[in-house]
This record gives structure tokens, sequence and C-alpha cells, in this order.
């Protein structure tokens, strides 16, 4: 249709963030992975010994570990792991104040769309710029609260102790191959530390990006909520297009107290070639109630199920995820509860679009340990397709040891209709601008639970991805 | 003077892909703040011609012309045709979870805009709120999304809603009285009223089934549709000679 032309010349169906700024790295691993590397990795940021043996490990139970079967087509990620670099460090040092922070890379901030206000208006900004932390600011009454938000390499530096007593006890090395192959080599991610009760009102936010061809993202977070506290973390991130697969594999850890409330929130748009095989896990106790709300976007795989270990009575999880596959994507996705308490609480709610040849799939976990008296968990997913070829599937595992939980499933596929698309149309919008609209109006009861900018990007986003769909 | 508002001219129409006509040489002609009453019998294309008026895709116009202000809609977009006047109140709305029909509006209302143009958001805002309470309708009401849920009461006044936020030159009014109570059938009547009082050149086709809603809403003609052709024209009192006799008396009138 005519529409559609207009979009080509325009060259507007081309992926928006697809630019690359002139990368100067101050240090380049080899590509490929091997115990050298690691070591390197560990020298380079000046890591105590513990950790070094820690990473080394973990290599070992990474080429122990084959590749799943499961989930979606990784049968040429080996290749692809041949060829990425396993670290990079933009800078040789941290940078205090946003005055330092070289211009090409605040170019980069400028052409991602991140606006002056935002960070002005944004009390923290951590933002990751290839491997490393570049830029890190706190405001200074969070620092008086005692509330930590460090890059993790800080937060193993600064605070040892602090750090070696949690790290890798909610995603221990062993659970999964790409938690393993993580612990071996991450880089970048936060530290989050907030004090017994500390309420923190301002959203702690991260932005960053992978942007050096080939490179591997191996973020790792590690987050402490103490009793009583609340926080809420969002992290966003867009990366450019490159030719050559690229992998992402980050290690999120979240370990929320007796009592705290947490919440994470994540955007992710990846180009669409690479792999992104994230684990993120909470541990949440008594009457504590942790909150993930994700949002998939591009990638040529996405598999990623945020999990909540509910450990302690009462304790409430919550997973709220929006997936969109677009042509050639595949979005696996979904969330993770486990039950190990009495009276603990927990609700999925899982919305993907699929477009094209885009597939998208939910695969979700219930678990209800024997003795979690009176646990309770609902899930919902549901499913948009946008024309005749998308697909999508469901997987919900469920084990059930306890015979008092109550579960509930619901799952639900709808094509956007033509008598919907007629009826906006009726009323002067055009095709797309009405799928649009069908598309926001399906994930509106996510996108309201995000802060205003976000709903907005997420639904910019999405309209980027459709825009060229209708026909 | 000048054409008529809507002229439709041996209109003829079936399903896509599909043999079998159900609208089989329509003749109308609308003048510019005239209504229309259009009645029949179920199943004889009211509803058709009606959507085939504002372009649903579902129907392919096989012969005969629809004109609008003198100018042939039949390769106009649905929503070019809204824009350039015809409004249909759907017999059945489509529901869009998740669309505020605040949100719905205004973007409904931006699509009218000349490009560049900024839209007059208090502007719209008080207009929105004004036509919500000529249509007695509760101010929350705007917030609630699009047809999801609603009582067919509800459906019905939201439909008129959207005809006096979007000022349209044509309204097609598709059983917009079926399924409302007396009362709400008054008030939605005085709404299409007071908008023909504002716009006297406002256009109105209203279907129905009973004459019931033409106690209010006074028509200038009421036509009569039996399988798929205008049976009959006459003036009002058609209507009160409809209801007492039904529409056996004009049983098919033979194929030529
Ligand atoms: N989309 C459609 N697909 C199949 N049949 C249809 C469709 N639309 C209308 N029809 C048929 O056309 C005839 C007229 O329907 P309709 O216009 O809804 O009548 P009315 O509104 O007068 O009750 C009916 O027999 C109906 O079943
Ligand atoms: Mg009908």
């Amino acid at each position: 249709m005519p529409q559609n032309e207009t979009i080509a010349e325009l060259g507007l169906d081309e992926y928006k963030y697809g630019f690359v700024t002139e990368d100067k790295p101050v240090f380049k691993a080899v590509p490929g992975l091997s115990s050298d590397i690691v070591r390197q990795i560990s020298r380079h940021k000046e890591e105590p010994e513990w950790m070094l043996d820690f990473r080394l490990k973990a290599l070992d139970v990474y080429y122990s570990k084959p590749m799943p079967k499961w989930g979606g087509d990784l049968s040429k990620l080996e290749d692809t792991l041949d060829q990425i670099y396993f670290y990079l460090k933009p800078q040789d040092q941290m940078e205090r104040s946003w005055d330092d922070v070289p211009q090409e890379i605040k170019d980069t901030f400028e052409k991602l769309g991140i606006p002056e206000a935002e960070r002005k208006a944004l009390a923290g900004v951590g933002a990751q710029y290839e491997s490393e932390m570049v830029y890190h600011s706190l405001k200074e009454q969070w620092e008086e609260q005692g509330v930590i938000f460090e890059s993790i390499e800080d937060g193993l530096a600064k605070h040892p102790e602090l750090f070696r007593q949690y790290f890798s006890t909610v995603v221990p090395t062993h659970d999964n191959k790409f938690a393993a192959l993580n612990s071996a080599v991450w880089s970048g991610g936060s530290f989050v530390y907030i004090p017994k009760g500390v309420k923190v009102e301002i959203p702690l936010q991260a932005y960053f990006r992978v942007n050096a061809e080939r490179m591997g993202q191996f973020e790792r977070t590690l987050i402490i909520c103490e009793e009583g506290a609340e926080a809420h973390y969002i992290e966003g991130c867009t990366a450019p297009v490159y030719s050559t697969d690229s992998f992402h594999s980050g290690v999120i850890e979240i370990v929320v107290k007796k009592g705290a409330r947490f919440r994470y929130t994540t955007i992710q748009n990846w180009s669409n070639n690479m792999y992104n095989l994230v684990t993120q896990r909470a541990l949440v106790h008594e009457d504590a109630k942790m909150e993930w709300l994700d949002g998939n976007l591009g990638s040529k795989l996405t598999m990623k199920y945020p999990s909540c270990f509910l450990v302690g009575e009462r304790a409430h999880g919550e997973i709220l995820s929006i997936a969109y596959a677009g042509d050639g994507q595949h979005q696996d996705t979904g969330g993770k509860v486990i039950h190990a308490a009495p009276n603990t609480t927990s609700q999925i709610t899982s919305k993907s679009i699929s477009k094209g040849l885009g597939r998208s799939s939910y695969r979700g976990l219930c678990k209800v340990y024997d003795g979690a008296e009176g646990a309770k968990s609902n899930v919902e997913c549901d499913a948009l397709l946008l024309d005749e070829q998308s697909r999508t599937d469901t997987y919900p595992y469920i084990e059930i040891d306890e015979n008092t939980a109550s579960i509930g499933h619901e799952a639900t596929v709808s094509k956007v209709g033509d008598e919907q698309l007629f009826y906006l149309m009726s009323r002067g919008l055009d095709e797309a601008e009405a799928m649009a609209m069908i598309v926001r109006g399906f994930i509106e009861p996510v996108a309201k639970e995000l802060p205003l900018e976000y709903a907005i990007e997420l639904n910019r986003l999405i309209e980027l991805e459709m825009e060229g769909s209708v026909g | 003077m000048s054409e008529p508002l809507l002229s439709i001219r041996g209109l003829r129409a079936k399903v896509e892909g599909e043999d079998g006509e159900i609208l089989r040489g329509v003749d109308l002609d609308l003048e510019r703040g005239e209504v229309h009453a259009l009645m029949g019998p179920n199943g004889s294309g009211k509803s058709t011609l009606a959507k085939v008026i504002a372009g649903h895709p579902a129907y392919e116009v096989t012969a005969g012309e629809i004109l609008f202000e003198g100018e042939d809609v039949l390769e106009l977009e649905p929503d070019e045709r809204s824009r350039a006047g015809i409004f249909l109140a759907f017999q059945y709305p489509a529901e869009i979870p998740g669309v505020s029909i605040a949100n719905f509006l205004r973007t409904a209302v931006n699509s009218r805009l000349d490009e560049g143009e900024e839209m007059d958001v208090f502007g719209f805002q008080r207009t929105l709120t004004e036509k919500m309470e000529m249509l007695k309708m509760d101010p929350g009401f705007a917030t609630r999304y699009v047809n999801d849920g609603f009582s067919g009461g509800e459906k019905k006044r939201n439909e008129i809603l959207q005809m006096a936020v979007l000022r349209p030159a044509l309204g097609v009014l598709d059983e917009t009285d079926s399924g409302l109570d007396i009362d709400a059938l008054k008030v939605v009547a005085r709404g299409v009223n007071r908008l023909s009082e504002a716009d006297e050149a406002l256009g109105v086709l209203l279907i129905t089934h009973y004459k019931r809603i033409l106690n209010y809403i006074q028509p200038d003609v009421v036509h009569v549709m039996m399988a798929g052709r205008i049976a009959e024209s006459g003036g009002a009192s058609l209507a009160d000679k409809l209801e007492a006799e039904g529409y056996d008396w004009l049983q098919q009138p033979a194929t030529v």
C-alpha cells in the first residue's frame, strides 16, 4: 500500500538507534574466551584474589554445561561466542561529573534521546557505556541516607564485606550456563544498597548501551534492600545495529529483606542480531514485596524469565512483562515464582505482541513447595497477533506440592480485529494510527505501571517497530 | 441550489468474496439539514448500507455510486470519509481495551487538523465535558476504555458523544435507539436535536426498527428498506402506517 512506500522512501523502517559513534577503547581484549582473558579482566579491574578464583571456577562450570535445548534456537551461538570481545574498557577511570564525560559519549546519549532535562530531573544516573560505568552520580540526600548506588566494580572495591556477603547468593554460578558465563567474565552493572527503613522516592536509573562491534555485554547487578526499605530501580537500554551477531548475558541479583518493597524496571530494545539471555532473580523475605517490570523489544532471541523466590511468610512477588516480536525475532519470556513459605502470593502478567514472522513465547514456572500453606498464584498471559503469519505459544509449568495452594492460569490470544480497525478508522484515524492505538491499548495495563516518560518511550519504541507493518 | 448532501444511485453491494447481493439497487437523496428515517425488517440491509457508506472493507460495491457533497466517496478509505464529514454511529460498536474515550477522541480530533496545526487541548477538554453533560454522562466516563464492558445503553450514548465532538456533516445512526430505556432514549434524542440546532446543515440518516424514537426526532422523510432496496418512501406518516400495519403490505416488490 502507498503508505508502506512512503515509509520505505523515508527510510523510517530502519533501526532508529543504528548509529555508531567512534569508539576509543583504552583496553580491548582479543576475541574469544579463555582463562587468560578471565585473568586479564580480573587483573585489569584490580580485583581481590577471591574474585579471580570465583571467575575461574565459573569458567569451568560454563564449559561443563551443555547449551540449553529449550527456549529459542541457540545453534549459531557457539560461533558468535568465538568472535565476541569479552571485555572492553572505554575509559581509564570513572567520571564523577558530567563535564568530564567525553564528547563522543555525550553524543551517544544525545542520539539516544536522553534529554538534558531528564539528567537534571532524575537524581541518580548511572550510565554504562560499553563495559564500564562512565557516568555515575548520586544525589547528596541519598548518600546522607546511607544509600549506595555504585558501579559494580566500585561496589566490590569500596564495600568488600557487604559485597561478598551477598554476591552470587541469589544466582549461583551453576544455576545455568549463561549465569556461569556471566560469573566468569562479568563487567559493568550496578551495586545498590538501601539501608533499613530508608525509602528512596525517586527511581534509581541506569542507562547503558552496547556500542562496540562484536562486544559481549555481561553486566552484573547486585541489589540489597534492607528491612522495611523501599526503592525503584530502572534500567533502559538500546543497542545499535551491527552485522555480526551480538550477545548480551546479564545477571541481576536482588535481596528484598523483611517488609521491604522493591521494583525493578527494564525496557530493553536490542538490535535485531542480538542474543539476549538474562538471569534476573529476587529473593523475597517475610512480608516483603518484589515487582519486576520488564519490557523486551528487538533482539534476535531473548530468553528472560524474571524470578521471585518467595522464601518468607506472606512474601509477594509480581512480574509484569511486555514483549514485542517483530519480523525474525523470537521473544521467549515469562517469569518464575517459587513459593517456599506459607501464605506467599504472586502474580504474573505477560503481554506479547507478534508481527510478521515474529514469534513470542510465554514460558512460566510456578512452583509451590510442600508446607507453603495457603500460597496463591495467578498467571495471566495475553498474546496479540498483528497479522496472519505471526505466532505465539504458551509453556506454563506448574509444580504444586502443597494441596492448600491456589493457582490460577489464564491465557488469551487475540488478533487485531478488522472491526476494531474499521471502528477507529471510521473516526478519522489512518490505518497505521489505528493499529498503533490498538497495540497501545493492549499494553496499557503494564504501561500504566511505568513512570510516564518510560511509558511514552515504550509506546514510541513499539510504534517505531511497527512502522511499515500495516498491509 | 447545490447538490444533495448525500446522493446514492443504484447502489449494489455484497460481502467481499461471496455471491449474493445484500444491497440490490439503493437510491436515496438526503439534503442538507434533513432527517431521514430508514426503517425495514431485520436483515433487509440497513446496517450494510450504513457500513458501505462509511467504507467498511468487508463489502464490495458492484454497481452504483455514493456521492457525498457531490464527490464520489467509493474510492476513499474509511478514515478519509470520516475526515470528509461522514459519521457512522454503529449498531454494534467495537471494544478497544486499554484506550480511554478521552484519548481516543483526542486522537480523532487531531486527525482532522492540518499538518502543523496544533490542537487546543483546553478547548478539547471543554468541548468534551460540555457534550458529556448534554448527554447526561458521568464525567468519569471519559477515562473508561472505549466500549470495554459497557452496557448496551452506554455504548449507544458513547456513539452520540463521539458524533457531538467530531461534528460531522452527515450522521448515520444505526439503531442508536435499540437497547435504550425511555429516559436514555430521550437524552440521546435531545442530544441529536441539539446537534441539528447547532448545525442547521447537519444531515441525519436514522436507521431504526421502531417508531418510538421518531416521536422525539422528527423525520422529514421516512424510507422503508426491503430486501436490499428502498421499497417505499414518504413523510412522517409512513412511520405511523408501518407501526400499525407492519411491513407485510410492502411485501417484496416483485423482482422485475
Ligand atoms: N459481513 C457479512 N457477512 C455475511 N453476511 C452479511 C454480512 N453483513 C450482512 N450480511 C447479511 O446481509 C443481510 C443484511 O444484513 P444487515 O445489513 O445487517 O441487515 P439489517 O441491518 O437491516 O438488519 C443479512 O442477511 C446478513 O446476514
Ligand atoms: Mg442492522
